[in-house]
């Protein structure tokens, strides 16, 4: 009888745009030697918006509703980096009271995020459950943000001198009965998933991204952290008063699938330690600077004080123009460091907005973590390193 | 406003770190260095921006390009139409530098810096992309975010905003101001 001799030969295959576990429309073109991945191609652009050349047609104030719009799973990150980039060229500093919510909300944006994070990464995993405990502890915190500034997902409560409006009534008590419940839904989270074998034998030891590869492809974030890189731009150059607040810097040595997953998950539970001590030692005053310009002014003196009205409205209207320079700010975001670049040539208009993007270089770095893995890992892997793909494409 | 800036040590530590990269690369390679905002910019001259960056790694430890990108200079100044900006960051020193380079708008290439440093690939093709500026050496030089058959480039100050199929890329420059 004869033998059929299989030839070895490397087979390309197409993934995406359209697959459900890419985390938005990216495609990957795989190069397979039976199932183990020997290479692998992003193609992104899927979605590209060519929202930095938009913003060079809208004056800074409504920039920052194009800035949510990015990476639409942490927007208020994207606001915290942008406005903190115009401040620099303006030269402003927020009050204190402003500078603490801005932290409060980007610390609760930070644990939506890697609520979905985890939420999805179950889901393609099987553990289809934890995605709906996820999501309901993350319709808490929308609720939160809903009850502060009317928005759940694209906020633009962030804005050039401070934060848009201050806590409304019965905020604090809501924001408490989080903190109070969200450690036990962490820890049903947890008994979940953290010890089940299926959830180990998929991540351990799969995807490993070493030290000098992530510092080498830039690869910031929680994924830095895994791979032992204790770099958190909150503690190491911190930015809004992130020096007043005790609280450490997760990391893991492995490098792994399942060391991103454990990251994130510590990092929820420092995020609740941040909101705590930021909660209980608000300070008083206002929460925006007062700008002669580039700050609005106070809503209950516009039926009263002229000056203040046509300040509103060159403000809406025109827009404020911003000392002409270069400045780059960046925050440590869910997924990264986010920053952003503008160049402002003295109009009222940035002259030029660049968004880096940590998902932008997590993407092409997937190969890197990749490589030597079945195809069934890809989805785990590609998972673990929480690509938005609006802030991909930009 | 302080925690956002880099203090005024880091501001002298990386003037001298400045310093020593024209002392390394000759003078003739600097063209400008500045401290604007609390930042300082290295501007240097394009046949020395590999050297440089090099030196910047491999000396300085500047160990991870965070960004890389370009901006048009074309209605607010003319030639050198534009400018690639490098943003180095390191975090043994948790220092934060940027490189420059000036490129005229005739002979628009910068060398790539992506066996330097792997996160400028995709970076070098966003760049090529957006402002249509040749990246010399790169192994995988294609549009990125757009499509491959796109025409122009989209970042470049005389692309129109309202572009539509059919439509030239390039909009004459008497028509700048009225935007």
């Amino acid at each position: 009888m004869a033998t059929v001799e299989w030839e070895q030969a490397l087979m390309t295959i197409n993934m995406g745009p359209q697959h459900p576990s890419t985390h938005g429309v990216l495609r990957l073109i795989l190069t397979l030697e039976g199932e183990t991945i020997v290479d692998a191609e992003p193609i992104i652009g899927y979605l590209h918006t060519a929202i930095e050349k938009e913003a060079e047609f809208k004056t800074y104030h409504k920039v920052i509703t194009l800035n949510d719009r990015l990476d639409y799973v942490s927007g208020m990150t994207n606001n915290f980096a942008y406005c903190l980039a115009v401040e620099k060229l303006l030269g402003i500093e927020p009050p204190l009271r402003g500078q603490y919510l801005r932290v409060i909300v980007t610390e609760l944006q930070r644990i939506a995020s890697h609520l979905v994070f985890l939420g999805t990464m179950a889901f393609e995993l099987g553990v289809m459950s934890a995605f709906f405990y996820c999501f309901r502890e993350r319709e808490k915190i929308l609720d939160l943000f809903e009850m502060l500034c009317g928005a759940r997902l694209t906020y633009s409560y962030i804005i050039v001198g401070g934060v848009r409006y201050d806590l409304p009534d019965g905020w604090v008590e809501k924001g408490r009965e989080f903190l109070r419940d969200f450690p036990k839904a962490w820890q049903e989270l947890n008994e979940l998933i953290s010890e089940n074998p299926i959830w180990l034998s998929r991540t351990k030891g799969v995807g490993v991204l070493r030290k000098e590869d992530a510092i080498a492809w830039g690869v910031t974030g929680p994924s830095l952290r895994a791979s032992g890189v204790p770099w958190d731009l909150r503690k190491t150059m911190p930015y809004s008063s992130y020096d007043h607040f005790d609280f450490e810097v997760v990391t893991a040595e492995e490098g792994d699938t399942y060391a991103r997953y454990w990251v994130r998950m510590l990092e929820m539970m420092e995020s609740v330690k941040i909101v705590r001590q930021a909660i209980e030692n608000l300070p008083a005053g206002p929460v925006l600077a007062d700008h002669p310009w580039a700050t609005p002014p106070p809503k209950d003196l516009l039926d009263k004080d002229m000056e203040a009205l046509i300040r509103h409205f060159l403000f809406y209207g025109r827009g404020y123009p911003v000392p002409p320079g270069e400045a780059y700010a960046a925050v440590e975001s869910a997924r990264g460091e986010v920053g952003f670049y503008i160049v402002s040539d003295g109009s009222e208009k940035p002259y030029r907005m660049h968004m880096r993007a940590p998902s932008f270089i997590h993407v092409h770095a997937l190969p890197v973590a990749a490589k030597g893995h079945l195809l069934a890992d890809l989805i785990a892997i590609l998972a673990s390193f929480d690509p938005v793909m609006g802030e991909v494409d930009r | 406003m302080a925690e956002t800036f880099q203090t005024t040590s880091d501001i002298e530590r990386l003037l001298a770190i400045a310093e020593r990269l024209k002392a390394h690369l000759g003078e003739e390679a600097v063209e400008e260095v500045k401290t604007h905002n609390g930042e300082v910019t290295v501007t240097v001259r394009r046949q020395y921006l590999t050297e440089a960056l090099r030196y910047l790694r491999d000396h300085e430890i500047f160990e991870m390009l965070v960004d890389a990108t370009a901006v048009d200079y074309l209605p607010l100044r003319g030639e050198p139409r534009f400018e690639v900006v490098y943003h180095l960051l390191s975090l043994t020193h948790r220092l934060r530098l940027r490189i420059k380079v000036r490129v005229r708008s005739d002979d628009a290439w910068v060398p790539t810096v992506c066996f330097l440093y792997p996160s400028a690939n995709p970076y070098e093709r966003e760049i090529w992309d957006m402002f249509g500026i040749r990246i010399d050496g790169h192994p995988h030089l294609k549009r990125i975010l757009t499509y491959d058959e796109f025409p122009g480039h989209p970042l470049r100050k005389d692309f129109p905003l309202f572009w539509q199929p059919g439509m030239p890329v390039e909009k004459p420059a008497e028509e700048f101001e009225e935007w």
